[in-house]
């Protein structure tokens, strides 16, 4: 099954809920996935790089990071460690480097960009969304995934949303048929995914298709021709937010948007606590059709 | 439903003979007032979730929102009415009754139909009436692909486009009885509409039995 949610503020004046917002979100389509559960929150910009970093072992592998990182690039780096998470705040131009860094001491990325942060673990929802702290989160948007496991394995790297490019992520309900030859074709052109998941060979399309030069749409548009197999995907941008669902559209999708706001469940009662959502336009998404927001 | 367990709220409704209920905060709730078994008037104040008002006999259910996937599945009899939108597979097998949409239903719209009568204000999505038996399926709006793909003896009419007609569905002649049919189903839908706008579709009972010829159709 999986259950997505996805917030996309259009005014500012609900940015300090954003997190409040999407928790009760993600926590209300636990029964769709208690496996795992993650959400990417886009906050405050950052004036260099963030990037969102984890270890099953943090208090090892994040002790002395900071230090490390400091004399590594010789300029001031910060550290704010949210449980087996921690985001960095590095000067620009350092991502190669750190991400380098980060192999060698078996660090995993989850993320990196100037405002988007992502935060994922094994277990139910309402633990991963309180670990984390994602409450008190504020931001323009976000998306959430609570997965239910069926194409690769129950673990922290497998749970969703997934990062291939700076400040984009994607989430998914579904099952891709054509992942293994679309793994190798992207590969190729230098867009390699780290898991076996499905999932991430659908973000880093998007992310190659971005890359190219492609608008939000036009990647999301590429998906329908090139993915075979059963998706709804919600994907982030650094000012962007986007739906599709494949031809056939059998995985479950409902909208919602206000005057404040655009939002994505796979089922209505997502929505059931956001402000105004008695008098929102409320609609199904249409098969094989892209719907995005910018900012 | 802020207060009551679903479970307490249906054994609840089925336990009633009669009488006017009203649920207020479904909060898209699955399987609201599924299961009754008399002639209940429940409105359910909001939106639903999944398989609302399933299998219901008898009962008129009002639902102010709109609906989850699978509303009024395996319906033998009553009525169901959604102010707002359905989601997948609206009436799907039922036997009998009235569902009413009133804005859009999504794809699979009366798959498998068996004698429930549907209409549907809005557009329908693709595999609508898809092994659709019997009954009639009432379209204001258009139609998406592959309308009544494998079709028995159900009737749809669709007043707006259709993107595409499933496996042996064709248009067929609109005659006086059909559109007597038509006026009393469009009557009891609450639908503006003239009956004469419409297009009746039907089987053309070319699957009936098997014939090779008939591979290429799949």
């Amino acid at each position: 099954m999986c259950g997505i949610v996805g917030l996309f503020l259009k005014k500012d004046d609900l940015r300090p809920r954003l997190g409040d917002l999407l928790t009760d979100m993600l926590i209300s389509m636990t029964d769709r996935g208690p496996d795992s559960a993650g959400i990417a929150i886009y906050g405050d910009e950052s004036q260099g790089l963030k990037m969102t970093i984890q270890s099953d072992t943090p208090d090892e592998a994040f002790k002395g990071l900071e230090d490390n990182l400091n004399a590594l690039l010789g300029a001031p780096v910060r550290m704010r460690v949210v449980d087996t998470h921690a985001v960095l705040s590095l000067p620009e131009g350092s991502e190669a480097e750190v991400r380098a860094y980060m192999s060698e001491k078996g660090i995993r990325v989850m993320g990196a960009g100037q405002s988007m942060e992502i935060f994922k673990e094994v277990g139910l929802p309402k633990d991963v969304a309180s670990r984390f702290g994602i409450r008190q989160m504020a931001g323009s948007h976000g998306i959430g995934h609570t997965r239910m496991a069926t194409e690769s394995a129950v673990t922290t790297l497998g749970a969703h949303p997934f990062s291939t490019d700076d400040d984009q992520c994607l989430v998914h309900n579904g099952s891709l048929s054509n992942h293994n030859r679309m793994r190798r074709e992207l590969a190729r052109k230098g867009f390699v995914p780290q898991t076996q998941n499905d999932t991430e060979v659908a973000a880093c399309y998007i992310s190659s298709r971005l890359a190219e030069g492609a608008n939000l749409g036009e990647a999301l548009e590429g998906t329908l021709e090139d993915l075979d197999g059963f998706f709804t995907f919600v994907v982030g941008t650094k000012n962007g937010f986007g739906v599709v669902r494949d031809p056939i559209a059998c995985k479950p999708a409902v909208m919602a948007e206000t005057d404040s706001y655009v939002a994505f469940g796979s089922e209505y009662r997502a929505f059931a606590n956001l402000p105004g959502i008695e008098d929102a336009r409320i609609w199904e998404p249409e098969p094989a059709t892209v719907y995005f927001w910018e900012r | 439903m802020a207060w009551t367990e679903l479970r307490d709220l249906n054994s609840t409704l089925q336990a009633q003979t009669g009488g006017e209920w009203v649920i207020e905060n479904p909060r898209g709730a699955h399987a609201l007032a599924v299961g009754l078994q008399a002639p209940l008037e429940v409105t359910i104040k909001g939106s639903t979730g999944y398989y609302c008002a399933g299998m219901n006999k008898e009962a008129q259910v009002h639902v102010t929102g709109s609906v989850g996937p699978g509303v009024a599945e395996n319906m033998i009899s009553g009525s169901v009415v959604v102010e707002g939108d359905a989601s997948q597979y609206a009436g799907a097998t039922g036997h009998g009754g009235l569902l009413v949409v009133k804005g859009n239903a999504s794809s699979r719209c009366g798959i498998s139909m068996k004698g429930i009568n549907i209409v549907v204000h809005g557009n329908i999505g693709h595999m609508s009436a898809f092994m659709a038996q019997s009954g009639n399926l009432v379209v204001l709006g258009d139609a998406g692909d592959a309308l009544g793909d494998s079709l028995y003896e159900a009737r749809l009419f669709v007043r707006g486009k259709v993107k595409s007609l499933g496996a042996d569905c064709i248009e067929k002649e609109m005659r006086p009885e059909h559109l007597e049919i038509l006026a009393d189903l469009l009557q009891r839908a609450g639908a503006d509409a003239d009956p004469s706008e419409f297009r009746r579709y039907g089987s053309a009972r070319k699957l009936y039995n098997f014939h090779v010829d008939h591979a290429g159709d799949y």
